[in-house]
């Protein structure tokens, strides 16, 4: 593995043995392509022994059905990828889309005027998330609990058990429209934006390299000149832009306003982007596993939903997959330690492991 | 600030201990919900002076408070339980079939069952979490889907009723003894001996120490992986006893059944003082946490809001009680700070 091995009690942190491997162990040997060959073998499965999956409907569907998670994982990633958590998106997903309700059809604002307030609204909602994280310093698991609830409650408090139903066909058309004759949706469209958006933001601008390095040590990175506060407020802003974005499309492709639309979606989001091989710890990731994770979990559910699986086993699955891909880890550098001490590489690593072991000399 | 002193302190000791209850999270809490049964007593005296008015008062927290016990002592540890609600419905769901293969069954028995029942889904948890050495957040969001699956793919489009179970085990779920009912005074129970282990025992201490600082616990010589092992045991049983509870209060279990609970017991933790990054905080605080919760969203109809703002609520209290412990711990900083200057 090229990763640094970081575990919860002893930051190994990168070891020259890491760079022993020539380049492309480097490259291929990481938990992003583990992720892509585990959804090609998937896909290709599916493929060959699923009925109907073949059929370009899958593809369509598949896209319309995750676009939200896939959305919102984009910068879920670099949101954990700085060591913070966001679990207040699906209830900003949930406020927008009764935002967009009520503006449309109680103050008879036109889609996209309610829409952009929608989204205005998802803005003040992630500024205060990110204000009470980044710049008050409080715990981002304990606020987003919070807001979480808050936000939920707003959109429930606000319409009530009764929905918003009647939205202009043109609009709720025009969310599950194809691409010309293509098998894609037209919200394909959006989400190949902002991925080529947020590729660049996270791996090829100075924002992303501040995303990493707060996320590997943020008093380091605050010393090396990046703005800390800065960056994780922004983070949290544009988590619930999106998020606020990704409420209006899943009002439109619906029909329906409600106050618990995506209920529980944090939790599938979070799930997509730690497959995807982000650290929770922070510091670690990249954007081709997120997507990797995203769809993985799409093809394994469309499949399964095709072999007429319930809803439950689905889950069972995709928890099982969420602990394997973390225990990986731990696995992988247990094993590693293990040949490591029998082939007994390096005076370091010994002394290291002798340090370990005795804590007290 | 006492630390800095070599001198004992010149403040009486009667002073001293009002002073530490003015200043005490769980007192303040207790307060807030005394305050709130207040007011909407004064509302609507059947709140408390009805017919069941003393009774729901009591009966309603008792499943949470449970849960808020297990989740407390297990973000103490610098951890979190997502799994909880999982559990409960999980263990729910197995009361009920266990009356219905065995109606005979005696209802300790039962309760043993779903003890070591959620006892051992929560050792699953604890052996992933302690000796994989990998976030309680991922590991127990990955089993709360899976409890969550087996449950529902368990029970299928079955439910259990009342009439599945023997009326000895529901019985217990409006049962009152000097007219407290008999579920509280269970959850005041555990309440005890869980508080009573975490604030003398050893194990208890050590539970604070790895949550202050793991590495340092590490350092010292603590059985860090043991604790926090027991910890996961110890929230999974509190779940399961949950469980059998909720059988007994409900009657019913439907399939969702502690579902979104887990972030319920987090925010009664919390709102109790709990530090969501461990070290602090008792279980008494998230006790009365849970109550407050719980009465709040009782209280709200009553007072007039529409009960759909209940989560609202509960959100700002969460929000609220995080800002207030941080103001309050950068005002104490300031003092000590003050306090070393002029010394």
């Amino acid at each position: 593995m090229t990763s640094a091995t970081v575990t919860a009690s002893a930051p190994a942190g990168r070891t020259y043995r890491a760079y022993s491997h020539s380049w492309w162990r480097r490259t291929l040997l990481t938990r992003e392509v583990a992720i892509i060959a585990l959804l090609v073998l998937v896909f290709g499965w599916a493929s060959a022994n699923v009925a109907n999956f073949k059929s370009p409907l899958t593809v369509y569907f598949l896209s319309l059905d995750n676009a939200e998670i896939m959305l919102i994982a984009l910068p879920m990633a670099l949101v954990i990828i700085t060591g913070e958590i966001d679990l207040s998106v699906a209830s900003v997903v949930g406020l927008s889309s009764v935002m967009v309700g009520i503006l449309h059809q109680d103050a008879g604002f036109s889609i996209p005027l309610a829409g952009l307030i929608a989204i205005l609204v998802g803005i003040i909602a992630g500024a205060l998330n990110g204000f009470l994280i980044a710049y008050v310093g409080l715990p981002s698991l304990a606020v987003t609990i919070g807001t979480m609830a808050a936000y939920r409650g707003l959109a429930v408090g606000l319409l009530g058990t009764t929905a918003k139903t009647d939205f202009p066909v043109k609009w709720t058309d025009l969310s599950t429209q194809h691409i010309g004759s293509t098998r894609f949706p037209l919200i394909v469209i959006p989400i190949v934006v902002l991925v080529a958006v947020f590729v660049w933001l996270l791996h090829f601008s100075t924002f992303g390299r501040g995303v990493f390095e707060i996320g590997l040590n943020d008093e380091a990175a605050h010393f090396s000149g990046v703005n800390v506060a800065r960056t994780k407020f922004i983070l949290f802003v544009l988590t619930a832009a999106i998020s606020a974005f990704a409420g209006i499309y899943i009002t439109l492709r619906s029909g329906n306003a409600r106050g618990d639309n995506a209920t529980g979606d944090e939790l599938k989001v979070i799930a997509a982007v730690l497959l995807g091989g982000v650290s929770i710890f922070g510091g670690r990731g990249a954007l081709h596993g997120v997507i990797a994770g995203v769809l993985l979990i799409g093809v394994i559910q469309s499949a399964m939903r095709l072999q007429n699986e319930t809803v439950n086993v689905i889950n069972i699955v995709i928890g099982a997959l969420l602990v394997l891909s973390v225990m990986s880890t731990s696995i992988l550098t247990w094993l590693s330690k293990q040949r490591a001490r029998r082939a007994g590489l390096g005076t370091l690593r010994r002394r290291q492991a002798v340090a370990t072991s005795n804590p007290e000399r | 600030m006492s630390t800095l002193t070599l001198h004992p302190s010149d403040v009486s000791p009667a002073r001293r201990l009002l002073g530490g209850a003015l200043r005490s999270r769980e007192i303040a809490v207790a307060i807030v919900l005394l305050l709130v049964i207040a007011a909407t007593t004064i509302k609507n005296s059947h709140f408390l002076f009805g017919d069941n008015g003393w009774r729901d008062l009591l009966l309603t927290p008792a499943i949470l408070l449970i849960l808020a016990v297990g989740q407390a002592s297990v973000i103490i540890t610098r951890n979190v339980d997502l799994s909880v609600g999982s559990v409960l419905g999980l263990t729910a769901y197995l009361t009920g079939r266990i009356f219905i293969a065995h109606p005979g069954t005696p209802v300790v028995l039962v309760f043993l069952v779903g003890l070591a029942f959620g006892a051992a889904l929560g050792l699953v948890n604890g052996v992933l979490v302690a000796w994989g050495r990998v976030p309680a957040l991922v590991i127990t969001l990955g089993t709360m889907y899976i409890y969550r699956g087996v449950f529902l793919s368990w029970a299928g489009s079955n439910r259990v009723n009342a009439s599945d179970m023997p009326d000895s085990f529901l019985s217990l779920g409006t049962k009152q003894f000097l007219s407290i009912p008999v579920l509280f005074i269970v959850a005041v129970v555990v309440l005890v001996l869980v508080g009573y282990y975490l604030y003398t025992a050893r194990g208890g201490r050590e539970l604070y120490a790895i949550g202050s600082d793991p590495d340092a616990a590490q350092l010292y010589g603590l059985k860090v992986t043991r604790r926090i092992l027991a910890a996961f045991v110890l929230s999974g049983s509190m779940a399961g006893l949950a469980g059998v509870m909720t059988a007994a209060r409900y009657g019913t279990v439907s399939s969702n059944a502690g579902l979104n609970l887990e972030l319920q017991a987090v925010g009664a933790a919390v709102i109790g003082g709990v530090a969501i990054f461990g070290g602090s905080g008792t279980v008494w605080g998230a006790a009365i946490g849970a109550c407050l919760l719980v009465t709040i969203n009782r209280a709200l109809p009553v007072l007039g809001v529409q009960d759909f703002w209940q989560q609202f609520v509960v959100g700002v209290l969460i929000i609220g009680s995080i800002v207030l412990d941080r103001v309050l711990s950068i005002r104490r900083d300031r003092k000590i700070i003050e306090a070393r200057d002029n010394a």
